[in-house]
Parts: C-alpha cells; sequence; structure tokens
C-alpha cells in the first residue's frame, strides 16, 4: 500500500450515520485496489503524482461561505440551482421552481424513505471495482445531490448544480456526489458546473456522478470543468441507459493542473442513445484526460462520440475512447471521433480510440486525427486582409466552436463560446507580446 | 496598377508561369482566356500570395510597389482581392465574423477604425441584397454548406465590402446558372469605376456578354500569347483555342 493509499484511507468524513456502512465498503476498496503507477494501462499517460507530492489530504476549513453575490454563474439559465462552496452547500440561492413530480434533495438532508432510494442506487451505476476513485469518493462520501424525476414527468426547468472551489492556506479535498434517477418517461436537463475563485486555489476534488435512465426517459447533461490552473479533479460520469433512453452529454474541460473524467456509458436495453461530445484545451503546463467507456451489451443502440481538443503550449491531452459491442449487440450503431489540434511544438496528445466488436451485423466507425490548422484556410483568410496570427486564432476557434454551436441550451452556450473565445484571444496576446 | 513583367513561377517543383506579361491600368476590364491547365489559376494565387506559389522570375509591381515582396494580408489590405474559384469553407467560424474581421483589418491599415458592430450588420445586409444571398448566410459558417452559387455569391459580397483596387476573379462564372450568372455580372458592372481595375479569369465566353471587358488575353503553356479586343472572345467561342495555339506556334 502506498502513504498516499493509507494516508487516503485514514480520511474519514464527518459522515452520516446511514452512509456509514457505504462509506466502509468503499474504504475497504480502495485500500485493497493498487495504486496507479505508469505501468497501470488506465494511467499509462498520466501520472497522478501531482496528487500524491501535494497534501491535500485534509478537509476545507471555510463552511459554505456566501458567495452569492460573486459567483460567476451561467445566466439566463432559469434554473433550479444548488451552489456548493468548498463541498458545503450555500443557502444564499434556493430552489424553488421545481414541480412536485421532480425531487432534489442533499444527502444532508434526506428523510428515511430519500435514504433507502439514495442506497438502492448509490454505487450500483459507478463500479468501484473498476475504477479506484469511485471507491475513494464511497469512502469519503458525507454529501451529495440526489434528483429524483417521477415517471412521465417533464422538468422544464435545468437543475444547475453549480461547485465552487475556494483558495485556503492549505491545500484541501473535496468530495462531490451526484445521483440522478429518471423514471420511465421522464424528462430532465443537469448541468454541472465546477469552478474555482481563484487562480491560487488549489484542491483535489473527486466528483463522481450516477446517472440511472429509466426506459425512455431523456437527459440531457453538461458536465463542466471550468477550474483554475492549480486543481486537481479526478472524476467519474456514469450511466445506465435502459429500453429506448437517450442521453444527451457534452464535456468541456479547459485545462488545469490534472482533469481526469472517466466516463462509461452502460447500453442495457434496446433502442437505447448515447450523444457524447467534448472539448478540451489544456495549455501552460495543463493535463486533461478523458477515458470514455461505451459498452454495448444489447442490440438496437446507438452512440454518436464527438470528441475535439486543441492543445497548446506544454499543455498534455490524453483520450481513450472504448466502445465494446458485446455479443448480442446485434444492428448497433456507434461512431467515435475524436480531432486534434496541436498549436504549439511542445504541446503532445496521447488518444487512442477502441472499437471491440463481438456482433456481426453493426455498424461502426471510429476515427482520431492530430492535425495542424489547414493551409488552405489559413490562406483564404489572410488573402481577406487577416493577419495570419489572428486566422489561426479564428479557426482554432472555429474547430471548438463548431460543437458549442450544437448546444441545445443557449444560455449554455453562451456562457461558454466567450470563455473559450477568450482563451484564445489571450494567446493572441502573448503571441503579439513575443512578436 | 498591375504591371506584369516576365512573369515565372512556380507550384512546388513545376513551372507553370513562364515569362507572363501584363499591364492593367485603373478603370480597365482585362479578361484572361485560355484552356485547361495553361496557368489561368496559378496567375491568381501566385498575385495573391499563396505559399508554395512561387515566383522565379520576373518581376510584379502593384500601384508601384513590387507586390512579390508583400505578406498575403498585405496584397488585401493594399487592395488586391482574388475572388476564389473554389472558396473554403470553414465551419465555426461565422460569416459574419470573418466579414467583419476582414473590413476592419482593411480598415485598419487605411488609418480608419474598426467598423461599428450595428452598422456593418446594416451593411452587410445591403450588400447580401444586392447579391441576392439571404442574410441568414451571415449567421452560417464560412461558406458552410453553401450551394456552388452561393459560394461564388459570397466573394462578391466580400468583394464588395472590402472595395479593393484590382478585383481579380478566378472563374467565378464557372458552374453558375444563367440567373446567377446574371446577378454576379451585375454585381461586378456595379462596382466598375475609373479608380478600380478588373481581371477577370474565365474559361467561358459567355460572361463576356455581360460583362464587357476592354481587353482579351489568352494564356497558354504559361504565357499570354494574344490579345485583343472583345472580338477576341467571340473568335475562341467560335473556333476553340486549337487554332490560336497553332498560329503562335
Amino acid at each position: 500500500m502506498t502513504a498516499f493509499t493509507q494516508q487516503a484511507a485514514e480520511l474519514t468524513p464527518a459522515g452520516l450515520d446511514w452512509l456509514a456502512e457505504f462509506n466502509q465498503r468503499g474504504r475497504e476498496r480502495w485500500k485493497v485496489t493498487p495504486f496507479p503507477t505508469r505501468k497501470t494501462e488506465n494511467w499509462k499517460y498520466t501520472s497522478l503524482q501531482a496528487l500524491a507530492d501535494g497534501s491535500y489530504l485534509r478537509w476545507p476549513q471555510a463552511s459554505g461561505a456566501e458567495l452569492s453575490e460573486q459567483v460567476d454563474a451561467i445566466q439566463g439559465l432559469d434554473a433550479c440551482a444548488l451552489i456548493f462552496v468548498n463541498g458545503v452547500f450555500s443557502e444564499s440561492l434556493s430552489c424553488n421552481k421545481l414541480p412536485d413530480s421532480v425531487e432534489v434533495v442533499r444527502f444532508s438532508q434526506a428523510d428515511e424513505s430519500q435514504q433507502q432510494a439514495i442506497l438502492s442506487k448509490l454505487g450500483t451505476i459507478a463500479d468501484s471495482e473498476k475504477h479506484l476513485f469511485a471507491a475513494l469518493n464511497d469512502s469519503w462520501l458525507q454529501e451529495g445531490v440526489y434528483l429524483h424525476v417521477a415517471k412521465n414527468a417533464q422538468v422544464k426547468t435545468p437543475i444547475y448544480i453549480h461547485h465552487i472551489t475556494t483558495p485556503e492556506a492549505q491545500s484541501f479535498a473535496v468530495n462531490q456526489r451526484l445521483l440522478v434517477h429518471l423514471e420511465t418517461s421522464a424528462e430532465a436537463t443537469v448541468v454541472e458546473h465546477f469552478s474555482s475563485t481563484d487562480e491560487a486555489q488549489n484542491c483535489f476534488t473527486n466528483a463522481v456522478t450516477e446517472l440511472q435512465l429509466d426506459a425512455n426517459a431523456r437527459l440531457t447533461h453538461y458536465h463542466l470543468h471550468l477550474e483554475e490552473e492549480n486543481t486537481l479533479h479526478i472524476g467519474g460520469v456514469h450511466v445506465n441507459l435502459d429500453r429506448d433512453a437517450t442521453l444527451n452529454s457534452f464535456m468541456v474541460s479547459l485545462g488545469a493542473n490534472l482533469q481526469r473524467t472517466d466516463v462509461v456509458v452502460y447500453h442495457r436495453g434496446e433502442g437505447a442513445h448515447c450523444g457524447l461530445n467534448g472539448i478540451y484545451m489544456p495549455n501552460h503546463k495543463h493535463t486533461v484526460d478523458f477515458h470514455t467507456c461505451i459498452e454495448h451489451a444489447v442490440p438496437n443502440c446507438t452512440t454518436h462520440e464527438v470528441f475535439r481538443g486543441i492543445i497548446g503550449d506544454h499543455g498534455k491531452a490524453v483520450f481513450n475512447g472504448r466502445i465494446h459491442i458485446h455479443e448480442d449487440a446485434q444492428k448497433t450503431v456507434a461512431d467515435l471521433s475524436n480531432k486534434n489540434l496541436l498549436t504549439s511544438h511542445n504541446a503532445e496528445v496521447d488518444t487512442k480510440p477502441e472499437l471491440e466488436i463481438y456482433a456481426d451485423d453493426v455498424k461502426c466507425s471510429h476515427g482520431a486525427t492530430i492535425a495542424q490548422l489547414e493551409e488552405k484556410a489559413l490562406y483564404y483568410l489572410q488573402s481577406r486582409g487577416v493577419d495570419r496570427e489572428r486566422a489561426e486564432i479564428m479557426l482554432s476557434f472555429g474547430f471548438i466552436n463548431e460543437l458549442l454551436e450544437q448546444l441545445a441550451h443557449i444560455p449554455v452556450r453562451d456562457y461558454l463560446t466567450p470563455l473559450v473565445s477568450e482563451l484564445f484571444e489571450k494567446k493572441f496576446d502573448r503571441a503579439r507580446a513575443a512578436a | 496598377m498591375l504591371s506584369v513583367k516576365e512573369l515565372r513561377a512556380s507550384v512546388g517543383d513545376k513551372e507553370i508561369l513562364k515569362g507572363l506579361s501584363l499591364e492593367v491600368k485603373a478603370g480597365e476590364v482585362h479578361a484572361i482566356m485560355g484552356p485547361n491547365g495553361s496557368g489561368k489559376s496559378t496567375l491568381g494565387h501566385v498575385l495573391a500570395g499563396r505559399e508554395n506559389y512561387q515566383a522565379i522570375g520576373g518581376s510584379v509591381e502593384f500601384d508601384g510597389k513590387n507586390l512579390l515582396d508583400m505578406d498575403t494580408e498585405e496584397r488585401a489590405r493594399e487592395g488586391l482581392f482574388l475572388a476564389f474559384q473554389y472558396p473554403v469553407e470553414i465551419p465555426g467560424v461565422s460569416n459574419m465574423e470573418f466579414l467583419k474581421t476582414a473590413v476592419d483589418a482593411v480598415r485598419a491599415h487605411r488609418g480608419q477604425e474598426a467598423i461599428d458592430s450595428v452598422q456593418f450588420m446594416k451593411l452587410a445586409r445591403e450588400k447580401c441584397k444586392a447579391v441576392n444571398l439571404d442574410d441568414q448566410f451571415l449567421k452560417r459558417g464560412v461558406n458552410e454548406g453553401f450551394s456552388g452559387g452561393e459560394k461564388k455569391r459570397n466573394e462578391l459580397m466580400q468583394m464588395m465590402l472590402l472595395e479593393p483596387k484590382l478585383c481579380i476573379m478566378d472563374e467565378t462564372d464557372s458552374g453558375l446558372d444563367i440567373d446567377a450568372l446574371q446577378v454576379v455580372a451585375e454585381g461586378v458592372n456595379a462596382m466598375r469605376n475609373e479608380d478600380r481595375a478588373i481581371v477577370l479569369v474565365t474559361h467561358y465566353q459567355r460572361l463576356l456578354d455581360f460583362i464587357k471587358p476592354d481587353f482579351v488575353h489568352v494564356l497558354s503553356g504559361g504565357r499570354i500569347i494574344k490579345s485583343g479586343d472583345h472580338s477576341l472572345a467571340l473568335e475562341l467561342e467560335e473556333k476553340g483555342y486549337g487554332w490560336i495555339t497553332k498560329e503562335v506556334a
């Protein structure tokens, strides 16, 4: 057992009695799972050294600061918002727009029947045997959000869960959990937003999201990693899709010290659809790592997955996209595309699409490309008077913006577009300054 | 305005232009015709400054300045415009943003301030109307999913917005139906004035029924082998290029 494994196991949550057993199971699993090294296949390209070195193993001191005034939230979403500051719920923004068919409850506030409902689902979607940090999340779990939408209910109001981390004198760890259960034919939108208030912010976030979509349910899901430079974030999004369920998920990682996301989508019922798109833009010395795994266990399901990244400076991106089509999963239609642009000679991308097919009647495609900007397009812009640097910025932005343009929620798009564009502008200013 | 003398140019290792000379004065409209592979498009790209289109001999003066010394964008800012035969699709970059960035770059070069967004929107809509393009095209990605004709009209709209001194139109008429051709021709004719020169590079005489050139040149084997007035175009239409290449040989 490594020192980190040992110390992390010793860090225990203040705890809820009804979760104690669950915590304990997680702790046992965490302790017996070897800590990844560069030889561990799933962690081959991403080092956890920063985590082991960072003395993150303490809970934050601050209670839920009332930050509402300065919070950089998504405007115009007209959402039911839950805001957590350093893992602690902030009362200042209430959530009272929802119809009775929807329950949004924090674990610490759950009544007995809700506790039962939570326990019956918790950990059944995220497999902590395969996902080490999900085991750690189990063991540390003391607060989370449970969203439950009743059969046939259509929730127009997006559920907006915003996790903010603020600077403290010492590094610390934050444990976050979201459990969503949509019953048959229910519809909802969930926005998960992770941000930090300050560049100096220095914490390790371990976030696990579990999404259960019963038959014919539809979920639009956003997972936005917009934290500052120095943060470490390891998280997972785990999804079960029952018959005819539809998930559309969009993920963003703007880059930080370490941002690792494991996405696992399990097609368990026929006719389910998974649309999974994402963008990432590490620069400076950032590392962004997406490991996606789509399990087609049954026939007639579809997956459409597109990830695009721009890697600059000394940034590094890892993309591992696996689609696993089981023997019985006939008539599967699945495609996966991963395109990367490198804008610096020191940037690195390790991309690996993996298609494993055991059924014989399927339609699948996958591809990964790593490219520089298209010369022809640069020339076209320059021939209209646009200088080379500006043309490069415009094309890079366009490459990412193609995916942003497809977002169903305009306020989310309007929030992300300037953020992304600003990143490119900063690069432009740096290029100018260097020239 | 444009003085090309004994220009030799290569694309990659291949020499395409082999001593081409051309004089274009302000206010004139020139048509350059020629068979496929004669070097028509190469001429446009060498003048516009495309990478890998290398001038290896001769000279090009634009308004008294050495054009070949300038970067691609500088040529555009100085007032040279090439309407592409195959305009490039740039998904994710809105046509509007592209146009405004280009107009502002040219304005900055002329010492003018960036144009106000609202005012520009109005102007762009006007130009859309002039080339018979729905203004929804302004919101779409640059040339993204545009039909051939829409792309050509988008080129013309850019030309109208940038108000260049010298317009080089590379087969802007190719693939257009007669209605679209008329729209393009009207647009070009509206831009004709005594300060501006227009060079039409074309394969078909048809365009010249709508835009009357002052001079017609035949480009073959990388050189201008014959020049004349509009009647030369008609003769080419009737007899093809064969007789002329023979005559010169």
